[in-house]
């Protein structure tokens, strides 16, 4: 099979626009016909749905909380950019495209990029109109800040809960759909397959996490919206429920998986506290604005912060990068942090922490500036560990907190299997190698709002005489009795460890070798580990009570399983790619002052993987990437 | 430390439920309330015992899903605090406490700690939003909002949805979730074309869903993890009443 972007003929600057205006309309009258099935409510699915029924589609929106308003999305703190240059400071949709670009170490595919810097503008504009209560100055219009990895303020935000009160938008949006019966929802459902009839997506399975009943949905398409995997480490910033189900379920009828191995640490998380620890909370990219991160020169230095003197701390983020100091990218950011604490320079009990210290800003500021710009993540901070950052610096480390890599999709956003959609951060594109801050909230309702409602046009306007497929087909009858039967097999373990324990090994295995360096050595050895606790899982697992009601433990078994799979793959894919790239860091492949060093002459493509059937090697396709517009060069913050 | 937990146990919506002791020898003071429960539960599975139910995800404060009535109130002892925040050291070594589900006629129970609260969906179905279609905004910045009303607008928004305030209520009214978001909207120039027909609609809807009248006791401000004041009950009842001169 031959990968096709479909990417637009013409000027990078016109294609979005050309091709919307001549890609194939679906009319009014149709549209009540053709049924569209959305599973995820997060930015990108709750943006897609509501959008989709206000154009008069059927929709059936999915979930598997008890709201659509509780999609992970709604824990992201620091803001969302979008290239409207309201500061005056240069910025324009070139810029933002050109960062993006750049930011994610030339791996993105640049048609996408532009696409999505062009339409970021609209996305501010609707937000508003729907009452975001976005940040304002004192003369009524909206504020900015900056992020990561950029040289502009961009970045819209609303306090540190700039994801909730988008979300909270979209999810206004979609209710009103809700309440016109426009758009029909399901929470607490968990789909667990996609039905595919004579090569289409024509449907899913999915699972009533109350009764425990299998369900049959049918949709002329079906469009993924289902975040991010980086629980496939157990521990991350995700929430407890983030899973790779839906999406690895896909990529085993077909769906191609880009660029698997592509995860972004982030660099300023709360450590690890202990075993007990469930998963990791990030204290928002924003807070570098303000803060300075540094470690003490002497090693193993035991002494307080504040006890340590200015000329005794080593602000290792500025000395080493005087251009964007304390504002590098994330990739960066995080491993001069581990590079640090390996060295021996770590603080905190464990060692592996160092300090993001606000001493400076409020004394230049005042304690009240600093308050409302972080009022809020300060007293997360407080709460987790006790500790007030008003007087004494925080510490951070790094943790998983994002998967640039996701189902491979065309510029229509559309998977191998032809109706099958995938959108915001489930599928691979536009962030490349590294996902600049901000970016993710953008591209989640660039999605929704913009882009796929258009581009599904395209499959659907030659499927106007398709009538509703009836669920009692054969391939809906095989979908769901193989979902009954993994269940089933799973129930009927019945072994003496509870899911978490695998779940957490599989964590410790893919942080260790597959996480923020990597090597050939180590990876391979990986590879080996992971199959082995996969091995162990489906002999030893124990899932009390039974399959027919509400059973926590058979929804965690159920996605643990795929992460098991999935974490091989992301190690088959970072062995695959000798070089390092964004947040993919081969330590065989570094420059001299232990920067990535990428290889443009061999690796400048996506690797999109085939699945080929249980315990065979997946087949590696490559989409080449082309670079019209801009010019391939080491990245550099110094 | 050591902890005793009281957990009321229901296997689902139509079967009675009951108290378990459960006792947990070594608690760390570092762990989150909910930590504690999974290693209860963690206990409980190697023993093929149930493990108890309870929702979360986010596991920071702001996805709205935990909820636990613990120690006769609504996500513990902590004001400002969701149940996935708060956190053993402010509890101390031989403490029994006893953790229940939500209570309302309008949440029915579905499982151990897990309620239903699908309501609060269908009440924001009824008019809790500003209908504009996507594509049809114009620039952001046509639209100047004074700071103190966006700011104040913000502090409406910030309600995530728990159903804290309904728990805690004796009537079990959800006065404060709807006119947070009743406020939020009246609050902002984008919201006025449909503010009296929003809070009539929702109000309807509140009432349909069985919730309880507001008393004004003010204890849902007190428990409500996100500090929404009771403001926002006063200005959602003066546009009521408009709304139904209007009318
Ligand atoms: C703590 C944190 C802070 C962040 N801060 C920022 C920020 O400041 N700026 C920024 O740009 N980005 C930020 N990000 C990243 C950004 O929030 C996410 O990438 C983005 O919100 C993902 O949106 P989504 O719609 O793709 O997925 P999600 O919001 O994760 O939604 C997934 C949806 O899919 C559903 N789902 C999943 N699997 C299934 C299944 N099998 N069956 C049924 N339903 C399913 C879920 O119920 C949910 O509704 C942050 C991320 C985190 C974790
Ligand atoms: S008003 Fe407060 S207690 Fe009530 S749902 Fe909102 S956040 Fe929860
Ligand atoms: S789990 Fe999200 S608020 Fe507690």
């Amino acid at each position: 099979m031959i990968l096709d972007a479909k990417i637009p003929e013409g000027p990078i600057a016109e294609k979005w626009t050309r091709y919307k205006a001549t890609i194939p309309l679906v009319n009014p009258a149709n549209k009540r016909n053709i049924e569209i099935i959305v599973v995820g409510t997060g930015l990108a699915g709750a943006s897609a749905a509501a959008t989709l029924g206000e154009m008069g589609y059927k929709v059936k929106a999915f979930c598997f909380q008890d709201s659509p308003r509780r999609a992970h999305s709604i824990a992201a703190q620091g803001g969302i950019n979008a290239a409207k240059n309201y500061s005056n400071d240069g910025d324009s949709v070139h810029r933002l495209f050109y960062d993006t670009i750049k930011g994610g170490d030339y791996r993105s595919r640049e048609a996408n990029v532009h696409r999505l810097a062009e339409v970021s503008t609209a996305i501010i504009d609707q937000c508003v109109a729907q009452g975001v209560p976005f940040a304002r100055e004192y003369g009524g219009l909206l504020d900015n800040r900056s992020f990561g990895g950029v040289q502009v303020s961009r970045t819209f935000y609303a306090k540190g809960q700039t994801g909730q009160q988008l979300l909270l938008g979209a999810y206004s949006a979609l209710s009103r759909q809700i309440g016109r019966k426009q758009v029909q929802i399901f929470s607490r459902h968990e789909m667990l397959d996609v039905v595919i009839i004579d090569g289409k997506a024509r449907g899913i399975i999915a699972r009533d996490l109350i009764t425990g009943k299998l369900e049959r949905h049918f949709g002329h398409a079906v469009v993924l919206a289902t975040g991010g995997y980086g629980n496939v480490f157990f521990l991350s910033t995700n929430a407890m429920g983030s899973n790779t189900t839906a999406i690895w379920k896909a990529h085993k009828k077909g769906a191609f998986f880009g660029n698997p191995c592509f995860t972004q640490i982030h660099p300023t998380c709360i450590p690890v506290s202990g075993d007990h620890q469930s998963k990791l909370t990030l204290m928002s990219e924003s807070l570098r604005n303000d803060g300075r991160i540094w470690v003490p020169k002497k090693k193993d230095d035991s002494r307080k912060a504040v006890d340590i003197p200015e000329e005794e701390r080593d602000y290792y983020l500025e000395r080493r990068y005087p251009a964007f100091g304390n504002l590098v990218p994330r990739d960066i950011a995080s491993r001069a942090a581990k590079e640090r604490c390996d060295a021996g320079y770590g603080v905190g009990s464990s060692k592996m922490a160092v300090y993001l210290d606000f001493s400076d800003s409020i004394r230049r500021l005042g304690k009240d500036v600093i308050e409302a710009r972080y009022g809020n993540l300060f007293e997360i901070y407080e709460k987790i560990t006790g500790e007030d950052p008003y007087t004494t610096p925080m510490r951070i480390y790094p943790a998983v907190h994002y998967t640039m890599g996701g189902l491979w999709v065309d510029y229509n956003l559309m998977t191998t299997i032809p109706g099958l959609y995938a959108t915001g951060e489930c599928n691979f594109s536009d962030h490349g190698a590294n996902r600049l801050g901000a970016s993710a909230l953008m591209q989640g309702l660039a999605d929704g709002y913009f882009v796929l409602p258009i581009t599904i046009g395209e499959f659907l306007s030659k499927d106007i005489r398709t009538k509703a497929i009836p669920t009692d087909h054969p391939e809906f009858e095989k979908a769901e009795k193989e979902a009954q039967e993994r269940i089933a097999r799973l129930m009927s373990i019945k072994g003496s460890k509870p899911v978490d324990h695998f779940h957490k090994e599989l964590g410790k295995v893919m942080w260790e070798y597959c996480g923020m360096a990597r090597n050939a050595e180590g990876l391979q050895k990986a590879k080996k580990m992971v199959q082995d606790i996969r091995t162990s899982f489906w002999k030893e697992v124990i899932i009390p009570g039974s399959a027919d009601e509400t059973n926590q433990e058979l929804e965690k078994a159920l996605r643990v399983a795929d992460f098991l799979e999935l974490g091989e793959l992301m190690i088959d894919d970072a062995f695959d790619r000798n070089e390092s790239c964004g947040g993919h860091f081969r330590e065989e492949y570094q420059t001299e002052d232990g920067e990535a060093l990428r290889d443009d002459n061999n690796y400048a493509y996506v690797s999109a993987w085939e699945y080929k059937g249980d315990n065979q090697a997946e087949v590696l396709h490559k989409e080449p990437l082309v670079f019209e517009n801009v010019k391939l060069v080491q990245r550099s913050y110094k | 430390m050591k902890i005793t937990l009281k957990v009321w146990r229901q296997q689902n919506g139509k079967t009675p439920g009951n108290f378990n002791t459960y006792t947990l020898p070594d608690v760390s003071e570092d762990m989150s309330f909910l930590e504690m429960f999974d290693v209860l539960n963690d206990e409980l599975i190697r023993k093929g015992e149930d493990p108890i139910a309870f929702d979360h995800d986010c596991r920071e404060g702001i996805c709205g899903m935990c909820s636990m009535y613990i120690n006769g109130r609504a996500h513990g002892p902590l004001t400002g605090t969701t149940t996935c925040q708060l956190h053993m050291r402010h509890f101390n070594d031989g403490d029994t406490i006893v953790v229940e589900p939500w209570r309302a006629s309008a949440f029915p129970i579905i499982k151990d700690l897990m309620v239903d609260r699908s309501a609060f969906d269908r009440v924001i179905q009824a008019g809790g939003f500003i209908s504009v279609n996507t594509g049809n905004a114009v620039d952001a910045n046509s639209i100047p909002i004074p700071k103190e009303d966006a700011d104040k607008a913000f502090d409406a928004a910030a309600c995530i949805g728990c159903g804290a305030c309904v728990a805690t209520c004796k009537n079990a009214s959800a006065m404060l979730f709807v006119s947070a978001k009743v406020s939020q909207l009246a609050l902002l120039p984008q919201g006025q074309p449909e503010r009296h027909l929003r809070v009539k609609k929702m109000v309807e809807v509140m009432d349909e869903e069985g919730f309880g009248n507001c008393t004004n006791t003010g204890a849902c401000e007190v428990e409500c993890p996100k500090g929404i004041s009771l403001d926002h009950i006063a200005r959602m009842n003066r546009d009521y009443l408009v709304s139904n001169i209007v009318d």
